[in-house]
């Protein structure tokens, strides 16, 4: 029972909190968004906090780091660090937007908070995409994180206040990709709930980069939602770059709804964190839609990653490919968990899934757990989940050409992990993501690769 | 360049070479031939340095040096190759990468500068004219999706490549249509020199019409029963293992 009374004094801390802070958080709300927030800490408040024994969230123990002494900021601060000065994006030859959003908030330095393009790409700080566009935001914003079934869902659609929102209206494209930046930089220990909005219009086309990044050296909680409508025929390309410091606790959750012949593909790419929790969840709702998602995690010492995802094929003729790689060295530990939901009248649905992981010593520990539910008689659906060690035949291969086991250890580390990176179109990121990994796996990358200060591992 | 004394090797606690002895000298071919399961594999295997295979007894000196206490790496750093009867795949890995790596390994040993990418292009170039590798072979993954004769034609471009002293080919041949064994053939006499050295194990005889060696040996239950000229290979032909069997068996 303890662990049932550590949940529910959680789930009273956070309730309080939001009781205590309503007029910060809602601060220049639109009505729509006020009762979103008030239903959304209810529903918190009946889900009650994942315990222990959660099924979904069996194999990450969150509540403790919410219970520690985490500062929450309900509006931006000043900060008295230059935030350009100290953080500078080295993919050189990566031509993009960047938008920044520190510790939760749109950041600029020139006060350009909301950029609109002539031929009505909208793209920005979601707060003022709400003041400025209320109506437009209304239509989408919580329409496909569901508050009413997951827990963080719920806690970050009544806290968060910011992050980035992008409308991309129908056949248009963006000229570059976006980027967006998160990062977390703090003189206490900090929560932080962000939330970014991706719409796009019938035949459009959206390709978004997040990193995230921790710049100071204290425990940092994130918990953010990323909500994507992908139009009908539209392409929508999501790769996430997690890269914290090991004292973080990161839950992401991404929710992405498909229009008729759409696709929508989304990678995250997991370089470092302490724990990190990410949630995908993809509806298909138009037929002949089509999805891939893809996940990477390279972890050692005590880190924890937990790739956890739902595809709900609603709809006939749709078609969803999940592969997820993980290498883990030292005490790492993860999990996958991936649920393929087939409904009744999901007809000619194609559903792949695999996940495939690779344990560098005895002490590291996965867990792979797939879940298909299929209510459908004409499918084609396939998972295959597999946990090895580096293979000792091609191992041999290689030192027979001369090549020291150290080096063939990471020649073959590497060509396990290209798989995923190799779905990377973007020529300047892949290459990048390619030596941010290789540079991980040699170990030299303990920290964040682009930052001036240094945190400790 | 190379003595085997007495070798004795168990895979799994099953011996299966129950006292070799062998002198390899520079200049010269060897042929080691012999039924299924006679341990000629195994022999390939030992030498490489797999460690699969346990030397339980017997030494093995190779340039001078006891082989047995040299890693794989630096056995094929001091200039051994081994052609693999089955080459491995390895997806992920590119055929330009996994080259260039095993070259410039080498060269790092010998205290020589990497090679420039444009010397490595031109070296792969002039090395795939000599053993007649099709170019789309290095823009692959290693041995993936390659046919059984193109992983052996890139075994014998990786010879070229890193040209070793003492070149151990363990069933080249096998699975090869005679076109491929004239290419696999023809790159081996290409390369040969009078410093080095080439074992070639094989099951047949065809091949030995292609490459012909100084020496032959016949391997049979683990044991070299008999030695000769080319001469042996032509008789084993003509009568099969079977007379070397019974004579072996009668002896023993």
């Amino acid at each position: 029972m303890k662990t049932l009374t550590a949940a529910t004094d959680t789930v009273n801390k956070y309730t309080s909190l939001f009781e205590e802070n309503r007029d910060e958080i809602f601060f220049d709300s639109p009505d729509f968004l006020t009762k979103m927030r008030n239903e959304s800490i209810r529903e918190f408040q009946r889900m009650g906090f994942p315990h222990k024994k959660a099924e979904d969230y069996k194999y990450i123990h969150l509540q403790p780091f919410f219970n520690g002494g985490l500062t929450n900021r309900f509006s931006p601060r000043k900060l008295e660090f230059d935030v350009s000065e100290m953080f500078r994006c080295d993919i050189p030859a990566l031509d993009t937007h960047i938008l920044l959003v520190l510790n939760g908030f749109y950041y600029t330095e020139n006060g350009q908070r909301l950029h609109e393009t002539e031929n009505g790409i909208i793209y920005g700080s979601l707060d003022e995409a709400i003041v400025k566009h209320p109506a437009l935001v209304e239509k989408y914003l919580g329409k496909y994180a569901d508050y009413r079934i997951d827990p963080f869902v719920a806690l970050n659609t009544a806290y968060a206040r910011d992050g980035v929102f992008v409308y991309v209206p129908e056949g248009q494209k963006p000229d570059k990709p976006l980027q967006i930046i998160h990062l977390l930089l703090s003189d206490d220990n900090e929560m932080v709930q962000h939330r970014n909005l991706f719409v796009t219009g019938k035949n459009s086309e959206l390709d978004v980069i997040i990193c995230d990044h921790t710049l100071s050296s204290h425990l940092f909680l994130t918990n953010s939602i990323s909500e994507a409508v992908v139009g009908e025929n539209a392409r929508f390309d999501l790769v996430r770059i997690q890269n914290e410091h090991n004292q973080s606790v990161q839950i992401t959750n991404s929710w992405m709804e498909q229009a008729a012949g759409s696709n929508a593909k989304h990678r995250n790419i997991t370089l470092h964190g302490g724990q990190v929790r990410n949630n995908l969840n993809v509806k298909l709702k138009g037929e002949n839609a089509s999805c891939d998602a893809y996940g990477l995690f390279l972890s050692d010492k005590h880190q924890h990653v937990d790739n956890f995802t739902i595809i709900e094929h609603q709809v006939p003729n749709c078609v969803s490919n999940q592969h997820f790689k993980g290498v883990l060295d030292d005490f790492a530990s993860g999990a996958f968990t991936g649920k393929i939901h087939v409904h009744p009248d999901a007809q000619k649905t194609v559903a792949y899934q695999s996940n495939n992981n690779i344990l560098l010593t005895r002490d590291a520990r996965i867990r792979s757990k797939p879940q298909l539910e299929i209510y459908a008689d004409d499918v084609k659906c396939s998972h295959g989940a597999t946990v090895g060690q580096i293979d000792e035949s091609a191992m041999f291969y290689l030192q027979t050409r001369g090549i020291p086991r150290q080096e063939a250890r990471l020649m073959l580390m590497y060509a396990f992990a290209d798989d995923v990176i190799s779905t990377i179109n973007e020529v300047a990121l892949r290459e990048r993501i390619e030596q941010l990994v290789s540079k991980r796996l040699r170990g030299e990358l303990s920290r964040c690769d682009n930052c001036v200060i240094s945190c400790y591992d | 360049m190379l003595t085997i004394k007495n070798l004795k090797v168990s895979v799994e606690g099953k011996e299966i070479l129950k006292g070799i002895d062998l002198e390899v000298k520079a200049g010269e071919v060897h042929a080691i031939m012999g039924p299924n399961g006679s341990g000629k594999s195994t022999l390939a295997a030992a030498l490489a340095g797999n460690e699969n295979f346990e030397i339980t007894e017997g030494e093995v000196e190779y340039m001078g040096q006891d082989l047995l206490e040299l890693s794989p790496e630096d056995r094929a750093r001091e200039g051994m190759f081994l052609g693999f009867q089955y080459p491995v795949e390895i997806p992920g890995v590119s055929m330009v990468n996994f080259l260039r790596t095993a070259i410039n390994e080498k060269r790092k040993y010998r205290n020589e500068e990497p090679l420039s990418a444009g010397d490595f292009l031109k070296l792969m170039r002039e090395k795939k004219n000599l053993v007649d590798v099709d170019s789309d072979l290095t823009s692959r993954s290693v041995n993936e999706g390659f046919s059984g004769g193109e992983k052996k034609k890139n075994e014998i471009f990786q010879m070229a490549l890193l040209e070793p002293r003492l070149s151990i080919l363990d069933e080249t041949d096998s699975g090869l249509d005679i076109d491929a064994l004239r290419i696999v053939a023809n790159g081996v006499n290409k390369m040969k020199k009078p410093g080095n050295a080439t074992i070639v194990i094989t099951h047949y005889q065809r091949l030995l019409e292609y490459i012909v060696p100084d020496y032959v040996h016949v391997l049979y239950k683990g044991r070299i029963v008999k030695s000769g000229n080319s001469q042996l290979a032509v008789e084993l032909e003509e009568k099969g293992y079977d007379w070397i069997k019974e004579k072996s068996g009668s002896e023993a």
